[in-house]
């Protein structure tokens, strides 16, 4: 025991000491390797991800079928869909969350540290078991990343208990993250730090994380049934021993609508923090900002079987959840309307990290207006399954959160790396990203409307131009975000040295400290006026 | 700086975190795998990755447990740190009681809107009639739809003696805490031994009962909707008991160490609360899997 102790003590005299190696990453316990660790997952993740929507465009490029099975086409939507969502999206949040949050609130560290290290290193784990499950015979999870009863009970393969245990472990660690970003922030604040000088962006992942400990044991409430009715000879999707397979998507929805906000609340915590910053003004409306995103996590609970209107519901409730739907409409409404404001008359200048923000509020309102079309009970029998669904929440997950992160990562590496990035090249990546992910997503509002129905691998011939167009868009998006990952290489092997408040108008006590931040910031917490 | 700051303590390092990760990769790989060889009855490495994950979880937990434990009565953790592991520990509690209320909600859709419909309720008249015409809703679903049969559990005898130890357990377990904070440490051992034994007879009475619900009343957890929730409701209850009741021995044997002061037992508390919180899902899963 006396070791630990002097090895804490040793920690402190030397300051910046990092242990070296492999063990320094492995056994590490610092947030910020953690984030690292996090980002860099997510990264690799997004391309992997971006890898299988590459199959599936190249399959669509052209009526008929062309490289790949109908069942392998599957495995590509569903997994994609799972690597996004859980790989990619929510592990930079996090990374994100891990880096800023503790050098935000003045805090020496995370509140828990081993058990932050144990949340990053089951999701490599996690991901390798799903990537695992493509190898199986009969192929990997193919019933959609939603894995509706009873396409993943009845009519999946042996791949489906991975696909159940993989989640799992998934959820654990998620749970773990959000439970150490509530009690960092209810517990590790600064003296002076009150609720309502918070950035927003921690305010954002305290809303997020509460999502996420309300919902993802739900999300293994649902696994763990999917596998007991495969497996075990359970009936709770099967009408047959007096279930329903409607309560499937009752209960994933009622866990799948606050995950769309858990991927998105971050996103709008980041551009509340850049858009102030390039702006030169502080954020309009702040206390209308935290009120707005609780409005957003309470509603959240309430909205979720909007997506099961032709599923088939009693009138009453379909108009409940309609209602439900469209009130969210109005703290959204708020939050762009004060990103606006907060940019009216502001001296603005146009960095990456700006350019991003603002292509963000564009696009995401783009897709939130595309989703209270959606919202609409009558209208979404015409929307339901088809492209304009794949239109609307590509705009909201890859122009909304993929686009904050984007931003955040080019916000944040001078202080992360102590480097200017290349400021040519991000534009370069900025551009060709806007303009290639505008002509991918945006005519899948047109096909859809004209009645393309999602996940087939095949189309009617008078998609065929549409379809030729937006897989062009698609390999030009993945090809753009090779720029990203050469901005990123040339940024962490040096360049124009980093001040401490890194942008001119930014303020905020992770701007307060060197940049590169110093391995442990604050173990004395610093005075907030 | 403000004078009465207390530096909150880092780990320097820790390789429990990766173990932990490693464990929980063998269980979920070998279950994953297990749960194939199981259901065909195929040999396989499945169950003995799924054993050997357990066996470095448990490792790692010794591990863990055992750091934190020297951290702390070597004087490390401040109260600062005490409030972080309570938030924790309450958070994580909220995020079971989600768990538990993902099952309660199937019950409750099961019993209210899908028994209903398949009745013939709503707008499914003709579902009904073309399907199941035979087909009688009622609680519990003695006769599926597809035609399987079984026999209601009870609330009377075995349920309701187990609810009462369930309920004294709990009390027990609190005059252990008053104990605890009085620094009557032969009433926090009584005490905590009287909860540890009402805990494991507990667990062997749901043992019986689950023995009489296979062997005399053809109540499986394939037989139905009123079978899958019985089973799942209780079975997560009972690992939660069985959890539950592993932490009250480790404290216990703490207790024996000399461990625990009347002012610092976060370990206690937190054991405590998750008793508690085991006890409260009984009383509900009592009230509408059992009573009504």
């Amino acid at each position: 025991m006396s070791a630990v102790v002097t090895d804490h003590e040793h920690d402190h005299e030397h300051h910046d000491h990092k242990p070296s190696g492999i063990k320094r990453w492995f056994y590490t316990t610092n947030h910020k390797d953690i984030g690292t660790m996090y980002l860099v997952f997510a990264l690799i993740m997004f391309f992997i991800g971006g890898a299988m929507a590459m199959v599936i465009r190249a399959e669509l490029f052209q009526p008929g079928m062309q490289f790949v099975e109908p069942n392998f086409f599957n495995q590509m939507t569903t997994v994609h869909g799972l690597i996004m969502v859980f790989g990619a999206v929510m592990p930079a949040f996090t990374g994100l969350a891990n880096w800023m949050i503790p050098m935000m609130i003045g805090a020496p560290d995370m509140a828990l540290p081993r058990m932050n290290n144990w949340s990053f290193w089951i999701l490599p784990f996690a991901f390798l078991i799903l990537l695992i499950s493509l190898f199986m015979p009969g192929g990997g999870p193919s019933f959609g990343w939603t894995f509706y009863a009873p396409l993943s009970t009845t009519y999946s393969g042996d791949s489906t208990a991975l696909f159940v245990f993989s989640v799992h472990i998934m959820g654990i660690s998620s749970i773990m993250g959000a439970i150490n970003v509530i009690v960092t922030i209810f517990n590790l604040r600064a003296p002076g730090m009150t609720w309502m000088k918070m950035p927003l962006f921690v305010w954002t992942w305290l809303i997020t994380a509460f999502l996420l400990i309300m919902v993802m044991p739900v999300l293994a409430g649902a696994v763990t049934m999917v596998l007991t009715d495969k497996y075990f000879g359970t009936s709770f999707f099967d009408a047959a021993g007096g279930g329903d397979p409607v309560l499937f998507q009752h209960i994933f929805w009622f866990f799948g609508h606050p995950e769309v906000y858990i991927m998105i609340l971050p996103a709008f915590g980041i551009v509340s923090s850049i858009v102030p910053t390039f702006a030169r003004k502080p954020l309009f409306g702040y206390a209308s900002m935290v009120y707005a995103t609780a409005s957003i996590a309470i509603l959240s609970f309430l909205v979720w079987a909007h997506h099961m209107f032709t599923t088939g519901m009693p009138v009453a409730g379909a108009l409940f959840f309609m209602y439900c739907t469209m009130l969210i409409a109005v703290p959204t409404g708020v939050k762009v309307f004060n990103w606006v404001a907060t940019m009216w008359r502001g001296a603005m200048t146009f960095e990456v990290p700006m350019m991003f923000a603002l292509a963000f509020i564009v696009l995401f309102t783009i897709g939130g207006f595309s989703g209270l079309m959606l919202a609409i009970t009558p209208a979404d029998f015409q929307y339901h399954d088809t492209y304009f669904v794949v239109a609307h929440f590509h705009y909201v997950l890859v122009t909304g959160a993929v686009f904050s992160i984007i931003a955040a990562a080019y916000y944040w590496l001078p202080k992360w790396t102590g480097n200017m990035y290349d400021e040519k090249l991000g534009q370069w990546h900025f551009w060709c990203s806007l303009i290639s992910v505008n002509l991918l997503f945006f005519p899948m509002h047109f096909v859809g409307l004209a009645g393309m129905p999602r996940r087939i691998p095949d189309y009617a011939l008078q998609f065929a131009d549409f379809n030729a167009f937006i897989s062009i868009g698609g390999f030009l998006f993945g090809a753009s975000q090779l720029i990203f990952v050469w901005v990123l290489v040339k940024c962490a092997r040096g360049g124009e040295k980093a001040t401490a408040q890194v942008w001119e108008g930014a303020e905020g006590l992770e701007w307060e400290v060197p940049s590169p931040a110093p391995y442990h910031t604050f173990d004395t917490p610093p005075v907030i006026k | 700086m403000n004078k009465t700051y207390e530096k909150y303590y880092v780990p320097a390092q820790s390789p429990w975190p990766i173990v932990g990760a490693v464990a929980l990769f063998l269980i979920a790989f070998g279950a994953g795998n297990y749960v194939n060889e199981v259901t065909k009855q195929q040999p396989g490495f499945g169950g003995y990755m799924l054993a050997a994950g357990f066996v470095v979880l448990i490792f790692m937990l010794f591990g863990w447990f055992k750091n934190v434990i020297d951290e702390s009565m070597n004087g490390l953790y401040s109260a600062q740190m005490d409030r972080s592991f309570r938030q924790g520990m309450s958070w994580f509690i909220l995020s079971e009681v989600m768990f538990f209320m993902a099952f309660f909600g199937a019950l409750f859709y099961g019993r209210v809107i899908a028994l209903d419909w398949l009745s013939g309720g709503s707008n499914n008249a003709m579902t009904f009639a073309i399907l199941w015409p035979d087909f009688e809703a009622m609680w519990p679903l003695l006769k599926t739809p597809g035609g399987i049969e079984t026999q209601a559990m009870p609330a009377t005898g075995l349920p309701l003696i187990n609810t009462v130890i369930l309920v004294v357990s709990s009390i027990t377990l609190h005059f252990a805490h008053t104990g605890l904070e009085q620094n009557k440490r032969g009433q926090l051992k009584l005490m905590l031994l009287l909860t540890l034994l009402l805990g494991a007879t507990f667990l062997s009475l749901q043992v019986y009962e689950y023995i009489h619900a296979y062997r005399d009343l053809g109540l499986t957890l394939a037989s139905g909707f009123y079978g899958n929730t019985f089973f799942l409701l209780t079975g997560f209850h009972g690992m939660h008991v069985t959890l539950g009741a592993i932490i009250l021995l480790f404290i216990f044997l703490r207790v024996l160490k000399g461990h625990f002061t009347p002012e610092k037992h976060f370990a206690f508390q937190a054991g405590a609360w998750y008793w508690h919180f085991v006890d409260v899902v009984w009383l509900c899963l009592y009230v509408f899997v059992y009573v009504l």
